[in-house]
């Protein structure tokens, strides 16, 4: 019983952990690059979770099958809320890259507000709920007393993670925009004085983020069925506590934070108390900013007159 | 060159339309209802030609008008310096006025009940606002969550007036010190890290301040909140209608009818005070010592640290003192409403005084009274158009940003000049 309630929430932790690390690769890529906290991340989760949900519905419609759906939905969330993110970076951040240091983040935490109420506005306050997509799934230890059950959808959504990272991986160690992201993380004058266009790098950089947290967002519906115009607030504070727990800047890292925090949160629910679940991912942000603030694969910050 | 320059911003201005159809048209176009249970999509395309055609259109317009032009942004400095400077050079007389005339209006001829209650609420946020600009104006700590030190007044204030009976004037320096307490618990571990981070964990504290008010069932009763908390006296006199045998009320004492506005001219000017009470402590503390470090710390942590000044303690103090102001604010807040509960302490009221300082310009004492007026009249006017105005709010803070970023009033007058510099060639 006890073995196989641990392993059930194992399960339910890395799924969340896999939604929370795509988040949150979103805010490490931002703050290595331009050294901000980009506030309306969550908020960009949020829009693609509902860009997904429509797609969704839309397609409830046709007669597709559905792994040809899964795939259509997720390239129409990716490509409808890299918009988002694209456009954010071009209003709301880039006249600010030589303002002082808080000014980008009251300027993004403004775009968080402004997106919030947007898609409350024109999509309505209420809560939405999705038919589930993906049914069925692996159960066993039925003989323990606690059924363990391994859904296909988790399957999916850890799979699908995975494949990402790889492809991200990839992308970010072997090819040449990978190679002018790194370079503007150290020294965006030098880059652009090699002949790299910095602006377009940064975007690039924002359009990768928004796209990952859509896939987030389009597996936070898939897995929970409800989301409202509010979610993006607290995972995205929940992200970011992962990218900081993995050390912010390092994109390995970011993974792991989410993993970790996924699995903290599932067990503090599991074990402790669900009412307080949101002060524990809380509580991990504090004390790791307090006595740990390169977190696990970050690299220290120096601080030069 | 001409006609190059037309075809382009033709060019531009199509791509606008095109990102705005990819912004707008998902989530504009396609609005979800629920029918029978189920969501349906309910298509909205008007809406979204619209938007487009005004996006596309504004972009070609602007293109022309603005940046076809050689001096570039001729607008956006001149507006501020001209107010900056007519509030350099009337600055004290300005004041005085509206000081006058904060004193004068329950008693205008058009004030009414709907008016006290805006000007009441106005009071509360510039209290808030300036108790704020001590932690973001003078010490330059961005702090996300305010509000916790809002809620730890206003929940403290409530719980010993209902359970012991403590008058407002006990209560209310008790609910400041508590706050201040919050603030050097809260500010002690963290006011080391630097300004970003320091912003999300304050934001984490306030939100685990909610969530505990929230859980915290048998203290503060949970999401049903607390109710019945005492309205204050004036001076031990109760604004009552119906005095019970042999009580003194206020009407009673002065010889007065009774009127339910006595009780709000009472609340009004009691804000009034406390406001300005605020305001002079911080007119006065710039000046002193702790102050000037405070500043110093703002603007260069480093230099600080090696003339002696002692980072952690001097921001602790900043932290604590805007703190208390924001018990005393929480604790007029709880006595007004008689009711409160953790809906009221949300992010977003951490985000609105945090805009109002912002927008003001962080340090700017006067700057908090034209952003909450200006900030408060817009909510207040817009009250039907709860998400539109929130846009609107939220946009406003993404301008100033870009536009001013040191806020309306973006001149730092410095504390102190030793001489005058004498004019050279």
């Amino acid at each position: 019983m006890d073995t196989a309630y641990f392993l059930q929430q194992l399960i339910n932790g890395v799924t969340l952990g896999s939604v929370y690390g795509l988040i949150a690769i979103g805010y490490t890529m931002v703050y290595g690059i331009i050294g901000m906290i980009n506030f309306a991340h969550g908020d960009i989760f949020m829009v693609g979770a509902f860009i997904a949900l429509i797609s969704f519905i839309l397609f409830a419609l046709t007669s597709i099958a559905l792994p040809i759906v899964l795939l259509l939905t997720l390239l129409i969330a990716m490509v409808f809320t890299a918009c988002y993110g694209w456009t954010v970076e071009k209003l709301a951040y880039k006249p600010l890259r030589k303002s002082f240091r808080l000014a980008p983040l009251i300027s993004a935490l403004g775009m968080s507000i402004v997106l919030q109420n947007y898609v409350q506005a024109a999509q309505g306050a209420r809560i939405k709920t999705l038919q589930p997509v993906i049914q069925g799934g692996f159960t066993f230890m039925e003989d323990t007393g606690f059924t363990v059950s391994l859904s296909y959808l988790q399957i999916f959504i850890i799979l699908v993670t995975i494949v990402l990272m790889a492809v991200f991986t990839l992308l970010i160690t072997r090819t040449a925009l990978g190679r002018a992201q790194r370079a503007c993380e150290q020294d965006r004058t030098m880059t652009a004085l090699m002949g790299i266009n910095v602006d377009r790098t940064i975007s690039i950089t924002f359009i990768i983020g928004s796209s990952l947290a859509s896939v987030a967002g389009m597996m936070f519906v898939m897995y929970y069925g409800v989301i409202d115009f509010y979610i993006g607030f607290l995972a995205g504070i929940k992200a970011f506590t992962a990218a900081v727990l993995g050390g912010i800047g390092s994109i390995p890292g970011a993974m792991l934070g989410g993993l970790l925090i996924g699995l903290i949160e599932v067990f503090w629910s599991g074990y402790i108390s669900i009412e307080y679940k949101d002060i524990a991912a809380f509580t991990v942000l504090v004390v790791v900013l307090i006595f740990y603030p390169t977190g696990f694969l970050g690299k220290p910050d120096i601080e030069k007159v | 060159m001409k006609k190059n320059f037309l075809y382009s911003s033709i060019k531009d201005s199509l791509f606008t339309g095109l990102i705005a159809l990819a912004l707008f048209g998902p989530i504009v176009g396609l609005r979800t209802v629920a029918k029978n249970e189920v969501l349906v999509v309910s298509p909205k395309w008007f809406i979204v030609l619209v938007i487009v055609i005004v996006c596309a259109l504004g972009r070609f317009l602007t293109n022309l008008y603005i940046y076809n032009r050689d001096q570039k942004y001729g607008i956006q400095s001149t507006i501020g310096k001209s107010i900056t400077n007519f509030l350099d050079t009337k600055g004290t007389q300005i004041a005085l006025s509206a000081i006058i005339f904060s004193v004068i209006f329950p008693f205008l001829p058009f004030t009414d009940r709907y008016l006290m209650d805006i000007a009441i609420m106005m009071l509360t946020y510039i209290m808030l606002g300036w108790g704020l600009n001590i932690v973001i104006g003078l010490a330059g700590l961005l702090d996300l969550g305010y509000v916790a030190f809002y809620a730890v007044g206003a929940y403290s204030y409530a719980l010993f007036a209902i359970h012991f009976g403590w008058s407002f004037w006990i209560c209310l320096p008790i609910a400041g010190i508590f706050a201040a307490m919050f603030g050097v618990l809260l500010g002690f571990p963290v006011l080391r890290l630097r300004g970003d981070y320091l912003a999300i964990v304050t934001l984490a504290f306030g939100e685990m301040i909610r969530i505990l008010l929230l859980n915290w069932y048998q203290l503060t009763k949970g999401p049903d909140g607390l109710t019945g908390i005492p309205r204050p006296s004036f001076f031990g006199l109760p604004f009552k209608s119906f005095p019970e045998e042999g009580e003194q009320t206020f009407h009673t004492f002065f010889g007065l009818e009774y009127s339910p506005m006595q009780r709000i001219i009472f609340l009004y000017y009691l804000i009034l005070v406390l406001a300005l009470i605020t305001n002079l402590f911080t007119i006065k503390i710039r000046k002193l010592p702790i102050g000037r470090a405070w500043e110093a710390l703002r603007e260069d942590e480093i230099a600080c640290k090696s003339l002696g000044v002692n980072p952690r303690n001097t921001k602790l103090t900043a932290f604590a003192i805007g703190a208390m102001f924001g018990g005393f604010a929480g604790s007029f807040f709880a006595t007004r409403q008689a009711f409160i509960s953790p809906e009221s302490f949300t992010f977003i009221e951490s985000a609105i005084i945090v805009a109002i300082v912002v927008l003001g310009g962080m340090g700017s004492q006067t700057g908090v009274v034209l952003a909450t007026v200006f900030l408060i009249g817009l909510i207040e006017v817009f009250r039907d158009f709860e998400s539109y105005r929130m846009i609107a709010f939220g946009g406003a803070m993404v301008l100033i940003m870009i536009f001013r970023p040191r806020g309306i009033l973006a001149t730092r007058k410095p504390t102190i000049i030793l001489h005058k510099k004498e004019v050279t060639k």
